[in-house]
């Protein structure tokens, strides 16, 4: 499977629209991560509108690809993506962490068809999708899954354990993805406590690694083909990433890890979005 | 027969009757017994290695892809170790997933208090959607993992590693939520679960050369507890004594006592661990040195009586 220069084209389209989206129901709630949202944008855009298989009627559906937010700060992408791909109404977006609301505040799968499961509490999420990629290997299936993981939350020491987990028992259905923005919330990761060598670590693990550009549509596509293709072990793509992409408001500045924009910045990014179409 | 090797056991029984049941277990299938699993059916069986906390996980993404996974390794691991995890990656999502511990209680012995859960039922007791179970035999813990398996929801049952009295026949039928009343005594009830059962039975024959009547309830399932047994045997013999190889804090004694104050308040005496960390020795010194041999028991039956006065 090759992208194609019109899939690229409305991926990036559809990545635009899934910014604008997660601006405005933040800065409508006005609690939520904003940083880590925007990092992981693209990241979710290829894998629900280029990769994965699923049926948004169906969220049940046995042939199913698996998606897990590992990172489950960054719920209102998932939200975002879901209304896109159409397991909710866009207007449900708005109910954004309210009483009574599907969208709590982080992914809670008991309320929201096409949550795999909940997450929030970091770094449990990649256990959960070994446990899921290895039951598809029992049963001889084709099923994939892909687990979102941020760079901060590799310092659980879980992840390693899962780590472990999954190269033992050659989960190649498996494809993990790390947002490596560079930042969590108490500062830069690099300072808090570094993570890198990221690359190293997993091939040392006795993972297939791929590095990214994390913004680069045609890059991660073509990293989630080839990841695919590779046979006896899991894949992890290191997608390098800004946090807060998609406007200078936001791009790079920790205090918008955990925190939303007010009126006034939520129009200057989102000028700055429209702008980005209009001129390519 | 231990309580241990009877899950052993029903996992086989289990593994033969149903295609979706796969086991996990971090390095202890030996002495979790899930080893005669591993035997019986390899390629179900997962052993993740000293890794708790992945093995919750590995167990919830299981249940998700539609197994019925059963996760076992010593209990103060599976509960304390990855508490966290089956809070959040089983409980919270409401998940079908099995969690057997083994080698619960201080009658692990020799390994001392770093091994001992006293803890266990207090910490499962306390996630919503858990169902907490623990069987007083061999029989019982058979018809406990059959039950289990049929119940949608996390389950924790909790086990225990040395010989235990048969104390149930062919006829008994194990229901979750369901006390089993040996004898509804006349003068106060004892409350037991898991290996305290038989050590209740017995402290009730004692009694008996005394002309104490005591009634003794094995109350296997925890969490839902049998509300409408605890009410009943309050308002038969007006006193109570809880007995459980666990911390006096919020396992059986803790669950008996909150139906007690809310519904039928009545003297209560609760046997087990007092708030304190336990440590080596036999089955039989260590009993003695906690307080809670037959001996104990019976003692607490004369005390909750006269307070009936």
């Amino acid at each position: 499977m090759v992208v194609t220069e019109d899939q690229l084209k409305a991926l990036k389209e559809k990545a635009r629209k899934i910014r604008v989206d997660i601006l405005k129901m933040l800065t409508d709630c006005g609690s939520g991560h904003t940083g880590g949202s925007l990092s992981s944008a693209d990241i979710a855009t290829a894998l629900y509108f280029y990769k994965m298989k699923y049926d948004a009627k169906k969220p049940d559906w046995k042939g199913r690809d698996h998606f897990i937010l590992s990172k489950g700060h960054a719920a209102p992408l998932l939200y975002t993506v879901l209304a896109h791909a159409g397991f909710i109404e866009q207007a449900e977006l708005c109910t954004l962490r309210k009483l009574g609301s599907r969208l709590q505040g982080h992914p809670d799968s008991k309320y929201l068809p096409g949550v795999e499961i909940s997450t929030g509490s970091l770094g449990q999420g990649l256990s959960v999708a070994n446990g899921i990629a290895l039951g598809h290997k029992l049963d001889k299936t084709t099923n994939r899954v892909y687990v979102l993981l941020g760079d901060g939350e590799l310092q659980e020491g879980q992840i390693w354990e899962a780590a472990m987990t999954a190269a033992h028992y050659k989960l190649d259905n498996l494809c993990a993805l790390v947002d490596n923005n560079g930042l969590q919330i108490d500062g830069p990761v690099a300072k808090v406590m570094g993570v890198e060598p990221i690359t190293d670590k997993w091939r040392a693990f006795g993972w297939e690694v791929i590095d990214v550009d994390g913004h680069d549509m045609a890059k991660l596509t073509t990293a989630l083909d080839s990841a695919e293709t590779v046979k006896g072990k899991p894949t992890m793509v290191v997608c390098r990433t800004i946090k807060g992409k998609g406007s200078k408001v936001f791009e790079g500045k920790v205090e918008f890890h955990g925190t939303t924009p007010s009126k006034e910045e939520c129009e200057t990014a989102l000028k700055e979005l429209a702008q980005e179409t209009m001129c390519k | 027969m231990a309580t241990r090797d009877a899950y052993g056991d029903a996992l086989v029984i289990l593994g033969k009757k149903r295609n979706d049941v796969v086991v996990l277990d971090a390095d202890l299938s030996g002495s979790t017994k899930t080893g005669k699993f591993a035997k019986a059916y390899p390629e179900r069986f997962f052993n993740v290695g000293i890794a708790e906390q992945d093995m919750i996980g590995t167990a919830a993404g299981l249940s998700i892809a539609g197994k019925l996974p059963f996760a076992s390794t010593f209990a103060v691991f599976a509960t304390g170790r990855a508490w966290e995890q089956v809070r959040q990656s089983v409980c919270y999502p409401n998940l079908n997933v099995k969690i057997v511990a083994s080698h619960a209680g201080i009658t692990v012995g020799e390994d001392g208090g770093s091994h001992q859960s006293v803890e266990d039922i207090a910490l499962m007791r306390v996630l919503p959607h858990m169902t907490v179970i623990v069987p007083a035999d061999g029989p019982e813990t058979l018809q406990a993992i059959e039950a289990v398996a049929e119940h949608k929801g996390p389950c924790y049952v909790r086990v225990g590693r040395n010989k235990v009295p048969t104390l149930f026949g062919e006829d008994y039928k194990f229901k979750i939520g369901k006390a089993h009343v040996f004898s509804a005594g006349k003068d106060a009830a004892i409350i037991a679960t898991g290996l305290m059962v038989a050590e209740a039975l017995k402290a009730r024959d004692i009694l008996k050369s005394d002309g104490i009547d005591a009634g003794v309830i094995n109350m296997s399932t925890i969490k839902p507890i049998d509300a409408d047994a605890i009410i009943a045997a309050a308002k038969h013999c007006g006193a109570i004594v809880t007995a459980e190889e666990h911390s006096i804090i919020g396992g059986l004694g803790g669950a008996v006592a909150e139906v007690l104050a809310e519904s039928a308040p009545v003297p209560l005496v609760r046997i087990g661990v007092k708030d304190t960390f336990g440590t080596s020795g036999d089955q039989e010194g260590l009993l003695k040195h906690y307080g809670m041999s037959a001996n104990d028991i019976s003692s607490a039956v004369k005390e909750v009586v006269r307070k009936k006065k």
